[in-house]
């Protein structure tokens, strides 16, 4: 009796479903599904389990199990958990983040999900950042745009419009120091803010192309082009345009610089705006644009860090845990999901809309019209976890003590012969 | 039946366990300590040096190198790479956490008085031991804050400034180790207060009566009564000065630019941090670490032994 009810019940909810991509074989699903995230922030948080509450809606056999885990700790616990005792479904990040757990057959090969239309169609842009070896080992659920924040007030004070290219650029901030301001707030206590001021310059100065092949260890950090870059950011750094002391703050204790009006903008990810908000600013207030072409002959391209899930190769429930994945990328739910009041991200299915904010809007014609070089991930996703560690903490003795380079890049050069052999 | 009619001249016919029990006792009571301490220190201190001769990144096949990892820390160490600097810094550490002795001696010798309220003092005096590493971590970060915090606001006021302790390669362990020993002093400061009470106010009478005050009576006469306190204050002191862990990773995640790192925290950064995938190398350093602990262990335990004896 019960299992024909269920098989009703099941049915009932696939024909009300609108994707209907979830119960694309038919059967109901049952048993436990062990979910694990890493959205331990409150808006986050609330976004997933409702997701996920609507997910269990559909499967009333199905009896699921949320464990959400702060989202610094998760990046130490995973190691554990997937070897020890696998969730069925885990979020974690795209890229070379990922590819410590593909190499040790810890995350399952869902290439079957990427054949589907439904998400071969849709999810075509993020495929790249989700393939190792020819393979797909996750889905993503998230992604958003990096770019410059600035006090659209102080622009106007200033007379400053939004530069395009390097020259608009350093003349903007030379009037932005005379007026008793740094250009850039930057915390770099915990080292990757640096890294995404990395990613900018050499992009711009060298080209998606190049990048990649310097974070996989295919290009040399006593490159010619790589000094380039280091010299553009030096002229930023020699004109005073970044905060003192940044060594000494987090990124989120470099935020107050900007909303006191100490510092006029922010390298940093669409994340920064919530707190900007929360601290007072408006709209009016705030403003962001595409980081300025430095080398002409370069296409632009951009960072775009993506969130991801996956299933353990350990998972108990792999079917559930495939109609989850379904679930979550699917048009409605990814509507849902990224919306400003949620995420407040980048919705990575192509068939949903993006939410209608200021940022997210900017954000997304960015990266859909104005990136044709390509999309990185962020430095310490795209190059192996051990360079990035040494890489940005050069950068951080960079920004604080320039003259150090030739130093720097030759214990940047040494890591790279140790680390990708 | 005869012979049950004899009596029993015989000895007492005692159990294997009657017969033992003197010997047996002690080692029964050890044995779940031991059992332990076997499993949870000795154990793990092998297999650390096990590891140390692998490359493992704590998921897929850890694979045979020999003695390489040390090879890399002797190239680290000879490139003043980031062991050279862990290296010093902890030598730096041993060395200024040791003034948390003569401070916390001071201390309990001017809190040893009879005075209304001395308890409040005392207690005062001891505070910062109670509060957690984390929070004088946090406190002291916030102290030296290069914007806000109430160091530069000081030394504002007298024209000198702003200084950024915890940004500056050079100062920054100096600054943590100030930090740290403001609950070390406190910790020596009762393990000394504790002493005093046990000082023999006929010795002292004595001294005075030849003439001794001052410096001369603090030296020649209480110091040698305080010198089991003493000894416990550098045995706490020094393994504090080598743990020294948490005040790091909270006032400057080793930072800027890996300047602060001790052993401890260099071992943590490689093998379990975020970015961390090298357990044997991780295990190397923690080796090295073990090493320079041994020596101290050994000498403590020595002059223990050589106090027991006489």
């Amino acid at each position: 009796m019960t299992s024909l009810k269920s098989t009703l019940l099941a049915a009932l909810a696939g024909s009300t479903m609108l994707a209907g991509a979830a119960f694309a074989d038919g059967h109901a699903l049952s048993g436990d599904l062990k979910i694990f995230l890493d959205t331990s922030n409150p808006a986050p948080r609330a976004a997933m389990e409702a997701s996920i509450a609507r997910f269990g809606e559909q499967h009333p056999d199905l009896n699921i199990e949320t464990t959400v885990i702060d989202r610094e700790a998760y990046k130490t616990q995973i190691r554990n958990f997937l070897t020890a005792d696998a969730p069925d479904v885990a979020t974690w990040y795209a890229a070379n983040r990922m590819r410590p757990y593909v190499e040790a057959g810890l995350f399952e090969d869902v290439s079957d999900l990427w054949q589907e239309p439904e998400i071969a169609e849709n999810l075509a842009s993020t495929k790249g950042a989700m393939t190792i070896d020819g393979k797909q080992w996750g889905v993503p659920y998230t992604y958003y745009q990096w770019g410059v924040y600035y006090r659209e007030d102080i622009f106007k004070e200033l007379g400053l419009s939004e530069p395009t290219n390097w020259e608009e650029e350093k003349a903007n901030c030379a009037k932005i120091v005379a007026s008793g301001r740094a250009c850039y707030t930057i915390g770099t206590k915990f080292l990757w803010t640096a890294g995404g001021w990395f990613d900018y310059l050499n992009m711009r100065t060298n080209g998606f192309d190049f990048h990649m092949q310097l974070l996989q260890g295919d290009a040399s950090w006593e490159s010619e082009e790589v000094r380039a870059t280091f010299a553009n950011w030096r002229e930023l750094i020699d004109m005073g345009g970044f905060l003192e002391n940044h060594q000494t703050y987090s990124w989120q204790e470099a935020l107050p610089f900007m909303v006191n009006g100490e510092a006029a903008a922010y390298l940093m990810g669409n994340f920064a705006v919530a707190p900007l908000r929360e601290a007072g600013l408006s709209d009016d207030q705030i403003d962001f644009y595409q980081f300025p072409a430095i080398n002409p002959d370069v296409e632009l391209a951009e960072d775009a860090p993506t969130d991801t899930f996956h299933i353990p190769a350990n998972a108990a429930n792999k079917d559930a845990a495939r109609a989850f994945l379904r679930h979550v990328v699917s048009a409605e739910e990814q509507t849902i999901i990224n919306a400003g009041d949620a995420l407040g991200q980048l919705p990575v299915n192509a068939q949903s809309s993006v939410d209608d904010d200021e940022f997210l809007n900017q954000g997304f014609e960015m990266l859909s019209s104005n990136s044709p070089g390509g999309v990185a991930q962020f430095f310490d996703r795209d190059a192996p976890a051990e360079m990035a560690k040494v890489a940005m903490e050069g950068f951080q003795e960079f920004m604080v003590k320039p003259d150090n380079l030739d130093r720097i890049l030759s214990k940047l050069e040494r890591a790279r012969g140790r680390i990708y052999e | 039946m005869t012979t049950a009619a004899l009596p029993n001249n015989s000895i007492p016919d005692r159990s294997f366990w009657q017969r033992n029990q003197q010997t047996w006792a002690p080692w029964l009571f050890l044995a779940p300590a031991i059992l332990f301490f076997a499993f949870y220190v000795i154990f793990p201190v092998f297999q650390s040096f096990n590891l140390s001769l692998y490359e493992w990144d704590g998921l897929g096949e850890a694979e045979y190198i020999g003695l390489r990892n040390y090879e890399d820390l002797y190239y680290e160490f000879i490139d003043r790479d980031a062991f050279y600097t862990s290296l010093k810094n902890n030598i730096i550490w041993l060395v200024m956490y040791l003034l948390a002795i003569p401070a916390g001696l001071f201390i309990a010798l001017f809190l040893n008085q009879t005075v209304t309220g001395i308890r409040l003092y005392k207690s005062l005096f001891f505070f910062p031991f109670v509060i957690s590493q984390v929070v004088v971590g946090l406190v002291f970060t916030w102290f030296y804050d290069p914007a806000f915090g109430i160091l530069n606001v000081v030394l504002g006021w007298v024209g000198l400034g702003p200084v950024n302790i915890l940004g500056n390669e050079y100062t920054v362990t100096y600054g943590i180790i100030l930090a740290g020993l403001w609950p070390q002093t406190a910790y020596c400061m009762i393990l000394y207060l504790t002493g005093l009470n046990a000082v023999n106010p006929e010795q002292i009478e004595a001294g005075r009566l030849d003439g001794a005050k001052g410096w001369r009576m603090l030296w020649h006469v209480v110091l040698p009564q305080l010198k089991p306190a003493t000894f416990i204050a550098f045995v706490v002191t020094i393994i504090g000065a080598l743990r020294s862990f948490d005040l790091i990773s909270i006032m400057t995640g080793g930072g800027p630019f890996g300047s602060s790192r001790v052993l401890a925290y260099y071992m943590f950064e490689v093998a379990l941090s975020e970015y961390g995938f090298r357990m044997g190398y991780g295990a190397a350093i923690a080796v090295v670490l073990f090493a320079i602990m041994m020596v101290f262990i050994c000498y403590f335990l020595w002059s223990m032994y050589r106090e027991e004896r006489r």
